[in-house]
């Protein structure tokens, strides 16, 4: 228990302590460093320990009884309540504070009136708890890290913001110890809190440069994700009060969604498609982007986001074939493609970011909606994968601009000449997000192979349809940054050292995750899926579908894929690798250099072209966005209504299903 | 890997570029009968690329003769996976790795016209995509394998249970084989608004690398086309050649017949079939498993 009580407090105390540093200084950098890494050491050691010596089949679980650490948890629960309405007030944003009270009155009241006391534990290791541990104290610090450098940059180019970067070191921080609280907890009302403390820290955090703009995105993401606290406190009071259970874990012993858990469940999964941006809530995620990189980073990567997708995969065993399942499913499917086609139309490179992790949280939830082990294995991957390769992104693409002042995607035209460095980093990223020996697209595989298997139809159409336009807004930023204009220079890099602390570990990590993936599934996914879907639970998937097999204990990748694909692709992953060192080889080779072809009308270089007049005239090539088609423009209203109506009338089902019959 | 599998692989890698070229100059022959011209000698296409092998080497800039020639490796291994037995799922997606290959290649070297034919080639990528994906799944629902060894072991020819796909596929084929409504990317036709936008930057060798690499997709894609006629049964490869064979007449007669389209109606008609033919059989094959 010290062990887990350090990995939860420690980003805490780090935080405290950072509140108080205001100035940019030696000594800030340390206590960054020193927490980022502390908290990366402490993670890395915790999942070995765990690992080599406990009990994480069944979960271990830490501290029945908890009455103090309650009392302290409501009265901070009341702060934040506190100082949402004191923002509110403040901008005249009032329906928030509706929002807030109906979330935050019910817990203070169970908390105190001693309703929710419990024996059971209110917290509970095992496998998926480590691997998220993992995921956010890796990239997460990795992001710390990283945000040391980008801010000082960030304040040297935005000289109009106030500087208040300690504050916002410190809410990074904080973020950290929510989301390890939130992962580790089994407790309902712990998690309650813990998700609450990510609510409010994600609207502080994009609110952080106050400007208008600013401040009206940071309350859509606050008053989303409120209602995503509302719909989980329901979820509580109806657990407490008509099952009389306390914990997440009572609720999953249940062999098949019985009506009686319908209601809860319902509840839970809305308040997960809130946090991981599903449509109709993902315009808050869009919103996020005037954020500073690394609050983009971090919620769009390790943590935040992937609290409801996490979620969700914890409850995916109840969910097969059932009403919810289907909701899930649906939102999560439809989300994935048309996500993918918003994403074409974009050309703010952190837009496309954006975008692309709506569409591929999208897919983790189609994945977990499933409720077979196949797909909560893709699931869990696709999680994995998307959290390094994700972070990697947006912090080149802060990086760049910080190095050009700009972060679109046309202006990183000809990016692999003029910054070598950054352009191989984000050729990993996209190669890792699109094309397949690398993680994405393997966990990506698996989930098709999944869902043809769940008998969902429409999702194997969103996944087909999805794939396909993925690649399109992926591969022409690649072209792009690919492109070679002649006689432009390498320039000089203003990256940081912390910068490239980060970024380098994190594509290390990229590459380094394709070849061990199998022994992550052996030792940590597969164990998991077995124990979730264990006994009864798996009666009803087999039942339900027949065709499907729970994976196979002794095999280190699940079913979906061979020993013999694993093997091809290894040989693909390693062409690739030795791409760059063919490069030198072919060169060597003598060749004349020509001008590329522009009907023969070049004026001298590459350039410039004499046009009808016989003027010498530049020439600019842009990259293809459709916006007359589908832009955002077009169809993301379209999306949010459909998918909004779609989520009232299943819910209502829902509520009406579970409370009344 | 058998011994089985080896050998069709090595026929794969030495017999492909020959009856592609042999396939490509029969089609010249016949356009140009369709045409009322008399066309090219049938080895015609055998000269071109030997010719562009031996000429100078040249090239744009420093990356593009490498991604040519990653573009033709990545091409011709799918190829293998596929003769080898081995998941349909898995070529499809080193042919996606290919395709991206020879698309920085265009994007590299930053000309007008190259970049159009990269952006109208990954607009193609989109367009087929879905189909060639949801064949592989129309393949796995009847066999209940993508190995492509499996498939080929099915008791009846697959285009029985898997119509819709089939039509699907054929329309995709179109694009994939560059014949004309859908040869938004590059063509041979000096009537088309754009000629050779994707290669238009290449010359030489680099352009040969490029020429090869079609030739092996080609083999590979009929030989997904002719996955739908083989069964169990030995006899079946020759009803599957002879299928091949009209499948390529067909496309040539296509080819002649319709003008190209703008590319909207490329994306969106390739969609619509895909949804409506592919996805009722998918529907269908669904329901009956």
């Amino acid at each position: 228990m010290p062990e887990l009580a350090f990995l939860i407090l420690f980003p805490f105390a780090t935080a405290f302590i950072l509140f108080f540093l205001k100035r940019d200084s030696k000594v800030r950098s340390f206590f960054v460093f020193f927490g980022a890494f502390g908290e990366l050491a402490a993670s890395i050691c915790f999942a070995v320990d765990s690992l080599l010596h406990r009990d994480l089949e069944m979960g271990t679980f830490f501290l029945p009884d908890t009455h103090f650490s309650d009392m302290i948890m409501a009265a901070v629960e009341v702060c934040l309540m506190l100082i949402v309405f004191f923002l509110s007030i403040k901008y005249k944003k009032y329906f928030v504070i509706l929002l807030s009270a109906f979330g935050t009155i019910p817990a203070v009241y169970l908390d105190f009136s001693g309703i929710s006391e419990t024996t059971a534990s209110h917290i509970k290791v095992d496998y998926l708890t480590m691997i998220m541990i993992l995921v956010v104290g890796i990239v997460g610090s990795l992001i710390c890290v990283y945000a040391v450098g980008y801010i000082r940059d960030y304040h040297h180019h935005h000289k109009e913001f106030k500087d208040r970067s300690g504050y916002f070191l410190s809410m990074l921080f904080v973020f950290l110890g929510a989301m390890m609280g939130l992962i580790s907890s089994d407790n309902l009302m712990w998690m309650y809190f813990f998700w609450e403390i990510t609510s409010v820290c994600s609207f502080l955090l994009i609110g952080y440069s106050r400007t208008s703009e600013a401040v009206t995105n940071s309350f859509r993401a606050l008053w989303m994700n409120l209602l995503g606290g509302c719909g989980f406190m329901a979820a509580i009071i109806f657990c407490i009060c008509v099952m009389e259970i306390t914990n997440i874990s009572q609720l999953l012993v249940f062999a098949t969604l019985p009506s009686m858990a319908v209601f809860p469940v319902a509840m839970l999964s809305f308040a997960a498609l809130t946090k991981s941006a599903q449509m109709p809530f993902s315009r808050w995620l869009l919103g996020a982007m005037v954020a500073p990189t690394p609050t983009s980073a971090l919620l769009h990567s390790a943590t935040m986001v992937k609290a409801g997708v996490y979620l969700l995969l914890r409850l995916s065993p109840m969910m097969g074939g059932s009403e919810v399942g289907i909701m899930v499913t649906v939102i999560g499917g439809f989300t994935f493609f048309a996500a993918s086609l918003l994403a074409i139309t974009v050309t703010d490179g952190k837009k496309v970011l954006a975008y692309s992790t709506i569409s591929n949280l999208g897919l983790i939830t189609a994945a977990a909606g499933c409720g077979l082990p196949e797909a909560v294995w893709a699931g869990i991957m696709l999680l994995i994968f998307h959290a390094v390769t994700k972070s990697m992104m947006f912090m080149s693409v802060g990086a760049y601009e910080n190095s050009t002042g700009s972060r679109d995607v046309e202006d990183m035209h000809g990016m692999i000449v003029r910054y070598p460095r950054l352009a191989f980093v984000m050729t990993i990223g996209i190669f890792g997000m699109s094309v397949v020996p690398m993680g994405m697209c393997v966990a990506k595989w698996a989930a098709l192979k999944a869902f043809i298997d769940s008998g969902y139809v429409y999702l194997t159409m969103f996944l087909c349809f999805g794939s396909a336009t993925t690649l399109f807004y992926w591969v022409k930023w690649l072209g792009k940054i690919f492109s070679v204009s002649r006689g432009s220079m390498k320039h000089e890099y203003t990256v940081c050292f912390s910068e490239w602390l980060s970024i380098y570990p994190l594509s290390f990590i990229a590459v380094f995750l394709c070849i061990v993936y199998p022994l992550i599934s052996r030792f940590a996914v597969v164990p998991y899926i077995q124990n979730a879907f264990s006994g009864s639970l798996s009666r009803f998937v087999t039942a339900a579908f027949p065709d499907s097999t729970i994976v196979p204990a002794s095999s280190g990748t699940v079913a979906a894929i061979s020993t013999e694909d694993f093997v091809i692709m290894g040989v693909m992953l390693i062409c690739m690798c030795i791409l760059p060192l063919a490069m030198r080889f072919v060169n060597s080779v003598q060749e004349r250099r020509v001008l590329s072809y522009m009907s023969g009308f070049n004026a001298g270089d590459d350039r410039s072209f004499y046009d009808s007049f016989g003027e010498e005239r530049g020439q600019y090539l842009s990259n293809w966005y459709m916006q007359d088609l589908f832009g955002e423009k077009k169809i993301l209203t379209g999306c949010l209504i459909l998918t909004a109506v779609f989520l009232i009338c299943i819910m209502a089902s829902c509520a009406v299903g579970g409370l009344f019959l | 890997m058998t011994t089985y599998s080896l050998i069709s692989v090595i026929l794969y890698l030495i017999l492909s570029p020959v009856i592609a070229c042999l396939f490509s100059g029969v089609d010249r022959i016949v356009t140009a009968r369709m045409q009322g011209r008399r066309g090219p000698k049938l080895l015609q296409p055998f000269y071109d690329i030997m010719k562009l092998f031996s000429k100078e080497n040249t090239s744009v800039n420093e990356i593009q003769k490498i991604l040519v020639m990653a573009h033709c490796f990545f091409a011709v291994f799918s190829g293998a996976i596929f003769f080898a037995g081995e998941d349909i799922l898995l070529v499809l997606f080193a042919l996606t790795m290919a395709e991206v290959f020879l698309i920085l290649a265009a994007y590299s070297v930053n000309a007008a016209y190259s970049e159009i034919g990269a952006q109208r080639e990954l607009l193609q990528m989109m367009a087929y995509e879905p189909m060639t994906l949801l064949t592989a799944v129309g393949f796995y629902l009847s066999v209940g394998s993508f190995k492509v060894g499996d498939i080929i072991r099915s008791d009846v020819p697959l285009i029985v249970k898997m119509p819709g796909f089939f039509l699907g596929f054929c329309f995709i084929l179109v694009i994939k084989f560059r014949k004309s409504p859908f040869d938004l990317a590059t063509s041979h036709h000096a009537h088309q608004e754009v000629i050779k936008g994707l290669t238009g930057d290449l010359a030489g060798p680099a352009y040969g690398f490029s020429e090869l690499a079609e030739l092996y997709e080609e083999i590979l894609m009929l030989g997904m086309a002719g996955l739908f006629f083989i069964s169990s049964d030995k006899i079946s490869i020759i009803w599957a050649a002879c299928a091949v064979v009209i499948l390529l007449f067909c496309m040539s007669l296509v080819d002649n017949i319709f003008p190209r389209v703008k590319w909207e109606s490329l994306l969106k008609s390739s969609w619509i079939v895909t949804l409506f033919a592919g996805g009722a059989n998918l529907v269908i094959l669904s329901l009956v498993r």
